[in-house]
């Protein structure tokens, strides 16, 4: 016969306990999900790439209607359980009540208020489930709208990450002295402080919240030290505290949270408990590899196996986009405890082992966490590593063995290494699945669960794959374009050249877009394949470009624009700068710039006025600089032999020549070059996508360096002797990247995914290099018009003019 | 209602976009399809970012400046973004764009 189980909430611990149970006993429950939330479970974790606007909700639910319906889950939704009645085993909801023969108790944890004044203004929220997060979105939505966080932790940060990326003023208050106290020491709390005020985050720690001021809704923060900040959204997110009023008041055995033992099992025998909501041991729990474990547990005592829970360490990731930091075990300063530290200033690295009794305690990094998995292994297994000391922090790559190439480093993983530290899979588990038929990420997450969570392991896991399946497994290099297609860019590069698509309509149509004329995302990427490699047959298509290509200037925030004229090599003349100074003058431009890359910023022209300053400046001989282009921009050099002592070559002239060459070419992102006329390098050149350094002997030629988001030195591409040979060395290159790279990838990470060898061995072949120059020089002669010039006539001055003016209609 | 002529189908690029200018401000047209125009607000409702800039695609057009997209149909923003921008009545009659005078009159006074 089978039993009544009611299960109440619909989170991520119980989700996980009726997978299982369905999975062990098909058929065996009766269930019913009660779920406060008007919906059923979805990734919890996963609603900050939500606030973000790097996922949608759609992404992140784990299960759906459907799946409820398939499995006979009796779903109650939007219904409070408010009390449990457990002489009559029934529960009783909003609607009703429902009689179990088990339940299990799931809800979660309830985030902490400070009771300050004005904590319960409209307007002032937690960060916990779908509706906070929506009602962020929408708050950011106001133009100029500002929030104040509270609470510099994991969900604190996350929260003030995705509202800054929304464009609203941010400010993280934070009562300790360093950011995630509990996950970081001071020297890694800085570094990601740092890294937040980058993104133009305000973060003040010590504050102490005194009240939040408002009438209708939150105007105001004010703080203990009489500091005041404006605030549109109030974000509290200082903590949690298990959901436990409906056990307390049912009877149950409660201290902070509901007490369970090792099967799960409350202090009713037919009443179980999972998640946050629960104690254990004294141990309360906010993360959810461990209450994964839980809910395999209560599953297996449901159904009458012997299991039992055993808390385990856990590790810290911050789901940050481009924040790296791991942090795991205790890093406490203490006696008889000895810290091993490694900081690299200028990369924003730190690394830091905590080690007692030779065995390793502790571990936090910041900037660079390759070794985090395998610094977690050591001390969950309470490893001894006197013997490798000295190396420790250098990680796996110098403990003996030439394990440098990191699937070498996953294929010598022991078997019990763990990969998804959210589901607890070790690499056993995977290789298992992997043995048992699975051939693709999506089937290692369905049969193990592992990168089914947070999503961070998802590389470990491919390299898994790839070791175990070999040659079988192609590694997948990139994710699909977006949403219209299957396919990489990788993909739709080879097939346009493979299959001779020569227009935009021939791509969507033969590789089987699900759009009728894409997204916003597929369409320059396309249009910029096509003219690549179809330079005489493609038409540029401007309505395929973002708006800074289309309009050949850049859209600044108020919706004005910038016009920076090309100052080739950074040269200019009395006369061009008179005709600057009288377009400046002329159209009332509010700003004018120098530029990082030697010219003249004309900033907040309108719209309507682009075609005539353009037609002024033509006619005193300037032409675009294409600062907005996916191209070339510019070639910075310094004065070399013409004026500085040092000089070893003609530094400007190589920088002209070279700007000559290449302007006015479509690159896959933007190509910034320079030349320097000696190794004092004033013209910055190993930061440079392409640059010279002139030496006695010749020109040496470096390439993929970038001073942007990442900092890059270049790397050495080539030493030649004369001139022409660096300019053909130098636009060989920029062919092949043209023909190669995939749509918004610098040189430097294209050249990560290929590899310099290949790039030298491809370039050294003088026929090759030969043939590249060719293609390069006959997309030029298609290409390389001066926008501007184009643009001044009459008619495309009309295009730019609004199509009609009703101000004086329309008006009765 | 009283229709008001544009201008010449022609003078909106295909996949592309012009403004016309109003009391009420900017009213942006986008041609979808060969013979298919709409007409909206120009300004994103996010950060006032001016959708005629932005790429079209289907009968969408993505904002230049945050990549919020907006059905042109019934002017919601689509995704996880929440926020309304105002369409009006439009009719292609022999090559030519019209408008309705009155909605824009009633858009102003609601
Ligand atoms: C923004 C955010 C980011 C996070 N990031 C991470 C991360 O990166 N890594 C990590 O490990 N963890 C992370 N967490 C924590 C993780 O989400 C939680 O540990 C996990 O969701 C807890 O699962 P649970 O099932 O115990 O509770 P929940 O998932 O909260 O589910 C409880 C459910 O019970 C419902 N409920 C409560 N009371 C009742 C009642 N009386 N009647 C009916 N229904 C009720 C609630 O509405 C809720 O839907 C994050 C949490 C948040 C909010
Ligand atoms: S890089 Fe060398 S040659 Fe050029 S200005 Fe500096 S010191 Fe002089
Ligand atoms: S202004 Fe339109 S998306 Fe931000």
């Amino acid at each position: 016969m089978t039993q009544k189980l009611v299960v109440i909430g619909a989170g991520m611990a119980s989700g996980r306990a009726l997978e299982h149970l369905i999975e062990a006993a098909p058929g065996a429950w009766n269930i019913t999900l009660f779920n406060a939330e008007p919906r059923g479970n979805y990734n919890r974790i996963m609603l900050s790439p939500v606030l973000s606007g790097e996922k949608s909700y759609a992404e992140i639910v784990t299960h759906d209607d459907d799946w409820y319906a398939r499995h006979g889950v009796t779903c109650r939704f939007g219904q409070t359980v408010e009390r449990i009645d457990r002489d009559r085993k029934v529960v009783i909801g909003t609607t009703g009540e429902v009689p179990y023969d088990k339940l299990l108790v799931s809800t979660g944890s309830s985030p902490f208020i400070i009771p300050c004044p004005g904590h319960d203004l409209p307007g002032v929220i937690a960060y916990r489930d779908f509706d906070d997060t929506e009602a962020m979105i929408e708050a950011s939505g106001r133009p100029g709208a500002r929030a104040v966080v509270i609470g510099g932790g994991l969900l604190g940060l996350e929260a003030a990450a995705g509202l800054r990326l929304r464009g609203m003023e941010v400010t993280v208050l934070h009562l300790a002295g360093h950011l995630m106290e509990r996950q970081l020491d001071a020297a890694a709390g800085y570094l990601l402080q740092k890294d937040l005020e980058k993104r133009g985050i305000t973060v003040l720690t010590r504050a102490s919240t005194k009240e939040i001021v408002g009438g209708d809704r939150v105007e105001r923060v004010r703080l203990e030290d009489g500091t005041e900040l404006p605030a549109d959204l109030v974000v509290m997110a200082v903590g949690i505290r298990p959901a436990v009023q409906l056990a307390k008041e049912a009877g149950l055995a409660v201290g902070r949270g509901i007490h369970v033992d090792d099967q799960m099992i409350t202090s009713d025998a037919d009443i179980l408990a999972v998640g946050e909501c629960i104690e254990h041991r004294g141990a309360i729990f906010g993360l959810v590899a461990p209450l994964y474990d839980q809910a395999k547990v209560a599953a297996q005592t449901l159904v009458g196996e012997a299991a039992a829970f055993t808390p385990k360490q856990l590790s810290t990731k911050l789901k940050v986009t481009g924040v790296d930091l791991f942090s795991a075990g205790d890093f406490a300063e203490g006696e008889g405890r000895e810290d091993i530290v490694y900081r690299d200033p200028a990369r924003g690295i730190y690394k830091r082992l905590v080690i007692e009794d030779d065995r390793l305690i502790g571990a936090v990094m910041y900037g660079d966490t390759a070794d985090g998995n395998w610094f977690f292994g050591l001390i969950k297994e309470g490893a001894d590593v006197s013997e490798m000391r000295e190396t420790l922090i250098f990680g796996p790559a110098y403990q003996g063995g030439p394990a440098q190439d990191p699937l070498a480093a996953v294929a010598a993983l022991p078997a019990d290494a763990e990969i998804c530290g959210c589901n607890g899979v070790c690499k056993g588990r995977i290789v298992a699945a992997i043995e048992g038929g699975a051939t693709t990420l999506g089937d290692v997450k369905a049969v193990t669960k592992a990168s089914a969570s947070c999503g961070t392991c998802t590389g470990l896991v491919e390299q898994v794959l790839a070791a175990t399946l070999g040659d079988d497994f192609a590694m997948p290099t990139a994710q699909p374009i977006c949403g219209c297609t299957e396919l990489t860019h990788e993909d739709v590069r080879r097939l346009i050249k493979a299959r001779g698509l020569k227009s935009q309509p021939a791509v969507w149509q033969e590789l089987g877009w699900s759009k009728p004329n894409g997204c916003h995302v597929c369409r320059p990427a396309v249009n910029y394949y096509l003219l690549a490699d179809w330079p005489l047959e493609y038409r540029d298509d401007p309505q395929s470009r973002f708006v800074n290509e289309r309009k050949h200037a850049n859209i600044q925030k108020d919706g004005t624009f910038s016009v920076v004229p090309r100052m080739w090599g950074g040269i200019t003349t009395p006369q061009e700068l008179r005709a600057i100074a009288d377009a400046a003058e002329k159209y009332d431009v509010p700003t004018v710039k120098v530029t990082g890359g030697q010219r003249i910023d004309l900033l907040g022209v309108k719209g309507e006025d682009l075609p005539a300053i353009w037609g002024d400046l033509n006619a005193a001989g300037l032409v675009s600089g294409h600062a907005y282009s996916k191209g070339l921009r510019t070639v910075k050099t310094c004065v070399g032999t013409d004026h500085c002592r040092f000089g070893t070559q003609d530094s400007t002239g190589l920088g002209i020549k070279l700007e000559k060459r290449l302007w006015g070419s479509w690159t896959p992102h933007k190509v910034k070059l320079a030349v320097s006329g000696c190794p004092r390098n004033c013209a910055e050149a190993t930061c440079k996508d392409v640059g010279i350094v002139c030496v006695d002997s010749g020109f040496e030629i470096g390439v993929g360096g970038a001073a942007g988001m990442d900092v890059k030195e270049v790397e050495p591409l080539v030493k030649v002797a004369t001139e022409a040979e660096a300019i053909d060395w130098t636009v060989a290159f920029i062919q092949l990247f043209r023909e190669h790279a995939r749509y918004l990838d610098r040189p430097y990470k294209w050249l990560g995914k290929v590899g310099l060898p290949w790039v030298q061995d491809t370039l050294g072949d003088a026929t090759t290099r030969a043939a590249l120059v060719e293609r390069f020089d006959l997309s030029q002669s298609v290409y390389q018009t001066d926008p501007w010039a184009e643009r001044a006539t009459p008619e495309a001055r009309r295009a730019f003019a609004p199509l009609a003016d009703l101000t004086m209609e329309a008006a009765e | 209602m009283s229709w008001i002529d544009l201008g010449p189908l022609d003078a909106v690029p295909e996949r592309g976009a012009r403004i016309v200018k109003t009391r009420a401000g900017c009213i942006a047209l986008f041609r979808t399809g060969p013979d298919e125009v709409f007409a909206a607000s120009n300004t994103c409702p996010h950060k006032g970012g001016p959708l005629s800039e932005g790429i079209v695609h289907g009968r969408q057009v993505t904002c230049p400046l945050h990549n919020w997209v907006f059905d042109l149909e019934t002017g919601e923003a689509q995704g996880a973004d929440r926020g309304r921008i105002a369409t009006y009545p439009l009719r292609i009659v022999q090559g030519r764009i019209l408008i309705d005078g009155n909605s824009l009159a009633v858009d102003r006074a609601a």
